[in-house]
This record gives structure tokens, C-alpha cells and sequence, in this order.
């Protein structure tokens, strides 16, 4: 590998060829601030933090460079803390501030903000430059995010996040010079747009300019309202990122804290194990895969669990709507069996129950308002409302619990139970995984292996074959929407014929969700915070008793009690659903 | 008022017209502007038709054609008036008031600079310097020059134009 030799503050540093001075700087252990900077997925020297003073051969280079997209070169000194490079940074954050609306005390982002914390380090003047205030309306017309462009500082995390990651591209920079902002075209809603509202954009905006649409007064209000049956339930991811938002470890486990913290939210609120259900997806999906293969249907089969990826195939790929298993998503299945089976067996009014889901996710508050996913005849949703891991984390907090002080606790009976195949979901192939833990068993009752380790990853695209019961099965898997399109795009064209994909659409699955806890930049561009967090899925599935979703006592008493078996009649009335076309322009 | 004249209006010549300098462009790497120019020689403006034309044309997003026609000043995103008036913001014009004859302009008319008026009669813009700064202010409608003019004059002049349509309002 070829080198380059530079000096940054004074110390010799050799980096490969083709490192920015911000890489190179880094391995020195120096850390040069950024804001429109983003690993992997924002490098345009935009926004003018990172400036370094340099010398070449000896001279001083003129003018300052930005540090992310300079590359770093033989023979280079670097200064990155020079009086002329303070006061830049100072006078460029100064110039920020003058067009932010700074309500910072009631802002998300609150303690948890780039521009706030570069605004404290510098010691700037938040008023030094006056400026009108831009008085941009706030777009809260989707179901799932708002865009407050009075906060925005035009990184252009979030449009390049929405465009060169997922490749939805429904935002872009509009207009110029002190009029730009960012929307979708023709400066409409981003609920008239297709977005699939995969809240990738929230988390990578550095400021408050993002957020999911706030859903936590209305929980608020029915745990107040002795009417309600107030029901928790939490995705498999969450357990593993939760304690970031008071301060634990990446990759802690805070399944039982998180279960005591719920239960304190009110009196008589329930908390229940949506890991449950997602073995009761992998029970429907692998029985419709094998059904798939057996009598002819539509292959490969998609997975369907992630409502972001499934309103990508309805606005980009109609076509391919019938590759989408019918499986409901396991949020929508706890729905179906909490207002449908639950409320039957125990006669609790399905109006009187409000039903709360704790999820990763920004597009699940999009995915309670489908209509298809009505289960009962009356007017209510299965779901009543969908949390982010961060309005948890909000409640907990407002609640006056000292989270990392609580009891373990376990969640509430009868869904209290599920094995290691549910809690994968979580990281991108866990869902395939447990898929092929069950259909394997299915197919041949002797088949041991149990960690189908090949699909995990680390590479952004995984091709499998597996042999089961003397029959070869090709899967996929892969997480984010632009390498789904590369999947899809490889269908299309007769390249690659799979039984079964998997498909997020997170970069990592659900553990990178849109709704999962913000990571300040020094986390996200220099620690591998994805694999962090699922390897607490993984070792809670190694160390699970029950492995297989078959083996789910809970999913057993659904089916005996209800639901029959995967697939019957009951089955299907409950637990599965339809798609619909909903083309790729702005409405 | 029959039709709207802020409507899309767009023919199939028209419509065929764009298509093929797509097609001449498709691939092209940086081809976005340079088919937007044309987009905007073909309809005179750059409404959100056109736009998703070229979008799915060249395989770009709309956001993306839509950042690029409101960046640069020459694109319009609202149609022009059968006639085009231009007030002149240059220097000499600006100090011998010519922003009062463009308010007064946009004052009679009920529009923006930059916007046409319903009926599709009369669009304004600003110009900066028309080469008759001794007539300053000036305005042009059309291939018309205008000089010297007072706010209290527009009026008149907007009136001929009306007159002509044979609709005095």
C-alpha cells in the first residue's frame, strides 16, 4: 500500500495514499470538529468548521484548508489549532448562529446538538452577527417526520442521506444564497412527496432541523384517561439501544431496565415482548416461503417486515408488489393479536385498548395508518401509536425515573416469551435467519445447524445457497435502499433468481433505524456503533434457551388458542395483508 | 376568466420537441442544465410539467431538476405574459426611481415581479440596464423602450396594451 509522510502539530504521521488530513488527524489522535461532514455519507467541504492552517515544503500554503476533503499529502504540515484557525471557526459558527432560530431550550437536539456543542467549545457570540429570522413554516404534514428549515444549516446530511444512500432523493436544496433551503420539489410537503419515510434523514442531521412527528402527549393522555388500556410492546432493536439515551455503553443490553421503566410510566400499563411476534412473522413468512417453492408462486419472496422498504416497493417497484410476502410486519401482528385474539379471549372492549408500539422506526408511525392493517370492523387502528426509541427515552425521562437505578424486570404474561429467532430481527439477515432456522426444521425435522452466520454480513450485499432437505435454497440479503435497488435491479434483468430476500431499509437493519438514539459525530464517523449494537442481539440469541420461533411457547398458545396454524383461514384473516401502487410523483 | 393561462398549456409539438433533446442528452454527464435551457426555450417557462419531464427523461430526481431551475435566476417557473414588460433596476434607473414605476407596475397589475397575471396578458421582471441610461427610468414592454417615466404614466401605457386586446378594463 502506498504511504504519504506529513506532520500534524508537529507529530509524524504516515497514512495511505488518498486519506483526507481529517483521517490522517485522526490517527495522530487529534480530532479536527466538522458539521457538514458524515462518514460514508457526506464529504463536501461545506460548511467550513473543519479549517486547518498547513505548510508545504517549509512555506506557508495560503489561505486555510478544509480538512475533510484535503488530501493528505507527502511532505504536509498541519496546524489544526493555530490562533488564525480558531477564529475562523469561531467567526464561520458565529455566521451560522445568525440565521438559526436559537430556541434551544426546547429544542430535540437540546444537549444533543453539533452546532450547539461546536457554539460552546468555540466560546462564540450567538448574537454577534444580526439577522432577520427566516420564518419558514413548519412541514409536519407526513405521518412521520418534521422539517423545522429554521434550524437548518444547510449540511446537506439529510439530502445526501435521502439521495445517494437510499436513492429516494424527495429533498433537495432549493433556491440560493440566503434563500436556500431544503424541501422536496415545488416546495411541498414531504407527505405529498414519495418519501418512504425511513427517517435516515433525523439522524443524520447535526441540529433540530429534523425530528419524527411527536407522538408521546397523545400516550400521555390515554395512560391519564381511566378509560384506556394502555399497552406497551417493544421491537426487538430497541432493548439494545435505549441506554444510549442515559448515557450506557453502545451495544448495551437494557431489556429488563427498559421493562421496569415502561411499567412505571402509569399505573396499569402493560409491557409486552414484540420479539414475540416477530416469531410469529417468522412462523407465517417461512410457511408461505415453502408453500412459494412447493406450488409455484411468485419467487423470490421479499420480506415485509419493514414498512420503509415496503412503501419503497409501492411507490418505485409496483411491480414487484407481488414478491412481498403477505405477512404482517411484527408490529401490526401484536395489533391484530392484541385488538383481535387478546381482546376476543379476555373480553376487554378493542376500543378501550390503546395500543403503543415502541419501534426503531419513523416509518411504523406511517405503517399504523394503513388501512389494510385493520383487523376489527370497528374505527380504530390495531396500533394506536408508534414511538420512536427517543420518545421513549423522552417519557422515561419525564417520568423522573433514574433508568440505569431500575430493578430488571421482565415483561408482562401471556407475551412475555420468545426465542433468539425473534430477537435477531433486529440486525440486518436476522429476520432470513430465523426464517431458515424454522423452514429448515420444517423441511427436515433432523436439520441442527442454527447460525446461519454467512448472512450477517459485514458486506453491504449477501448471496447464500443453503442446502435443506436435498434442496438447494438461494436467499439474499441486504439493508439500506440503494443496495435494495441493486437487488432488485439484478431480478429485473434475469442475473440472479433467489427463494427468499431480505431487505431493511436502514444501512444495518433496525438497530440503525431512523428512530434510534441520536450518536454525536465523534461516534458516528469513528466508531462502528451498527456492529456494536447488533452483536447485543446476537449474544442474546447465543445465550437464548429456544432459538427457533417453532419453539415460541407464546406463538404455540396463539395458534392453539386462535390462529390454528401458520396459514390457515384465522391465520391469514389476522396476520396477513395487501399492497398497493402508489407511484413515484408528488401528489 | 375561461382558462387560466398559469395552467399548463403544453403541446404535443412541444412535448416531442423536449423529448428529443433529451434523448440527445440522456447520458450525458452534467446534461441536466443544458436540456433545462432548452426545456425553458421550448415552453418559455419551466412549470412543474416540464420539469418531471425532464426528471424522468434523464433519470434524475424531480427535487434534484427542481434545485437546479430555482439556483439559477434565468430559469422561470411561471409562464410570460403575451407582453413581456422589464423595468430597468440598473444604476441610473435605480436612482431616478425606477423601483416606484416597477410597484406601480406591480400595484395596477396585482402581481409580482417575476409572475404573470391570470389572464395571461402581462408578465413583469426587473433587467438590470437596457443601454438607455440618458432615458432613465426606463421600462421596455416587448421591443418597446419606454423612457423618463413617471409612476403617474404606467397607467396610460399599461391601458394601450389592454385596449389593443379589445377588452378595456
Amino acid at each position: 500500500m502506498e504511504t504519504v509522510h506529513l506532520k500534524i502539530n508537529n507529530i509524524p504521521v504516515e497514512v495511505p495514499k488518498g486519506y483526507t488530513i481529517l483521517q490522517a488527524a485522526k490517527q495522530a489522535n487529534i480530532e479536527i470538529p466538522t458539521l457538514c461532514y458524515l462518514k460514508d455519507i457526506n464529504c463536501i467541504g461545506a460548511c467550513r468548521v473543519c479549517m486547518v492552517e498547513a505548510k508545504m515544503n517549509g512555506r506557508p500554503m495560503r489561505g486555510l484548508l478544509a480538512a475533510c476533503v484535503y488530501p493528505a499529502e507527502e511532505g504536509l504540515e498541519v496546524f489544526t489549532n493555530t490562533p488564525a484557525v480558531i477564529k475562523s471557526r469561531k467567526t464561520t459558527i458565529e455566521l451560522l448562529l445568525s440565521t438559526h432560530r436559537k430556541k434551544c431550550l426546547s429544542c430535540v437536539r437540546n444537549n444533543n446538538c453539533e452546532l450547539q456543542k461546536l457554539a460552546l467549545e468555540y466560546g462564540v457570540d450567538e448574537d454577534h452577527f444580526e439577522s432577520e429570522d427566516a420564518g419558514y413554516e413548519l412541514d409536519e404534514q407526513s405521518p412521520y417526520i418534521v422539517r423545522d428549515n429554521n434550524k437548518c444549516v444547510q449540511c446537506m446530511r439529510c439530502v445526501s442521506m435521502c439521495k445517494n444512500v437510499q436513492t429516494v432523493s424527495v429533498i433537495g436544496s432549493i433556491k440560493r444564497g440566503y434563500q436556500v433551503h431544503i424541501g422536496s420539489a415545488f416546495d411541498k410537503s414531504l407527505g405529498e412527496s414519495p418519501c418512504v419515510g425511513c427517517g435516515q434523514c433525523i439522524v443524520s442531521c447535526p441540529v433540530g432541523a429534523l425530528m419524527e412527528k411527536p407522538q408521546e402527549d397523545k400516550v400521555w393522555d390515554a395512560i391519564q384517561d381511566p378509560e384506556k388500556e394502555v399497552i406497551f410492546f417493544t421491537a426487538p432493536s430497541i432493548k439494545a439501544t435505549l441506554g444510549e439515551s442515559f448515557g450506557m455503553p453502545i451495544g448495551t443490553n437494557v431489556e429488563g431496565k427498559m421493562a421496569a421503566a415502561v411499567r412505571r410510566l402509569g399505573d396499569g400499563v402493560k409491557i409486552y415482548n414484540m420479539d414475540f411476534t416477530a416469531d410469529l412473522t417468522i412462523l407465517e413468512e417461512a410457511h408461505e416461503l415453502i408453500e412459494r417453492i412447493q406450488n409455484g408462486g411468485t419467487l423470490p419472496m421479499f420480506t415485509s417486515c419493514c414498512p420503509g422498504w415496503v412503501k419503497f416497493v409501492e411507490h418505485y417497484y409496483p411491480d414487484f408488489i407481488p414478491n412481498l410476502s403477505t405477512c404482517k410486519s411484527p408490529q401490526a401482528m401484536f395489533g391484530a393479536v392484541l385488538k383481535g385474539y387478546y381482546a376476543q379471549k379476555t373480553g376487554m372492549d378493542p376500543n378501550k385498548m390503546f395500543v403503543v408500539s415502541v419501534i426503531p422506526c419513523t416509518a411504523k408511525k406511517f405503517e399504523c395508518t394503513r388501512e389494510q392493517l385493520r383487523s376489527g370492523d370497528g374505527d380504530y387502528d390495531d396500533v394506536d401509536v408508534a414511538l420512536t426509541t427517543r420518545e421513549l427515552a423522552r417519557m422515561i425521562r419525564r417520568a423522573g425515573l433514574t433508568f440505569a437505578d431500575l430493578p430488571e424486570e421482565d415483561y408482562d404474561t401471556p407475551f412475555n416469551k420468545a426465542t433468539g429467532g425473534g430477537v435477531i430481527f433486529g440486525a440486518t439477515g436476522g429476520v432470513l435467519e430465523a426464517a431458515l432456522r424454522n423452514a429448515a426444521r420444517t423441511l427436515d425435522g433432523d436439520f441442527k445447524m442454527i447460525d446461519f452466520e454467512e448472512v450477517r454480513g459485514p458486506e453491504a450485499i449477501r448471496e447464500v445457497t443453503y442446502n435443506v432437505a436435498g434442496m438447494d435454497i438461494k436467499v439474499a440479503v441486504t439493508s439500506g435502499l440503494g443496495n435494495a435497488r441493486k437487488i432488485l435491479e439484478k431480478i429485473k434483468s434475469g442475473e440472479a433468481d433467489y427463494h427468499m430476500v431480505e431487505i431493511m431499509a436502514c444501512p444495518g437493519g433496525c438497530i440503525n433505524g431512523g428512530g434510534q438514539p441520536y450518536q454525536p459525530d465523534s461516534v458516528r464517523n469513528y466508531v462502528d456503533y451498527k456492529a456494536l449494537r447488533s452483536k447485543a442481539l446476537y449474544d442474546q440469541d447465543k445465550n437464548s434457551e429456544m432459538r427457533s420461533s417453532e419453539e415460541s411457547p407464546v406463538c404455540k398458545m396463539v395458534y392453539d388458542e386462535f390462529f390454528e396454524a401458520p396459514g390457515k383461514e384465522k391465520a391469514h384473516k389476522y396476520l396477513h395483508t395487501s399492497y398497493v401502487a402508489r407511484g413515484n410523483k408528488m401528489s | 376568466m375561461a382558462e387560466n393561462s398559469l395552467t399548463f398549456q403544453g403541446t404535443k409539438a412541444q412535448e416531442e420537441q423536449l423529448m428529443s433533446v433529451i434523448e440527445q442528452n440522456k447520458n450525458v454527464p452534467g446534461a441536466l442544465l443544458p436540456v433545462l435551457h432548452e426545456a425553458q426555450e421550448i415552453y418559455g417557462y419551466l412549470p412543474i410539467e416540464v420539469q418531471q419531464m425532464v426528471a424522468d427523461g434523464l433519470g434524475v430526481s424531480l427535487s434534484e431538476v427542481f434545485g437546479v431551475a430555482t439556483f439559477y435566476s434565468r430559469f422561470s417557473l411561471t409562464p410570460k405574459g403575451k407582453h413581456k414588460i422589464s423595468v430597468c433596476l440598473g444604476t441610473a434607473c435605480y436612482v431616478k426611481g425606477s423601483d416606484k414605476i416597477l410597484a406601480e407596475i406591480e400595484n395596477q397589475l396585482g402581481i409580482k415581479s417575476g409572475e404573470c397575471t391570470p389572464d395571461g396578458l402581462f408578465s413583469i421582471d426587473s433587467c438590470r440596464c437596457v443601454g438607455a441610461c440618458g432615458l432613465a427610468p426606463v421600462m421596455m414592454i416587448d421591443e418597446d423602450v419606454y423612457g423618463k417615466l413617471t409612476p403617474k404614466e404606467v397607467g396610460k401605457i399599461l391601458k394601450k396594451y389592454m385596449d389593443e386586446e379589445g377588452g378595456a378594463k
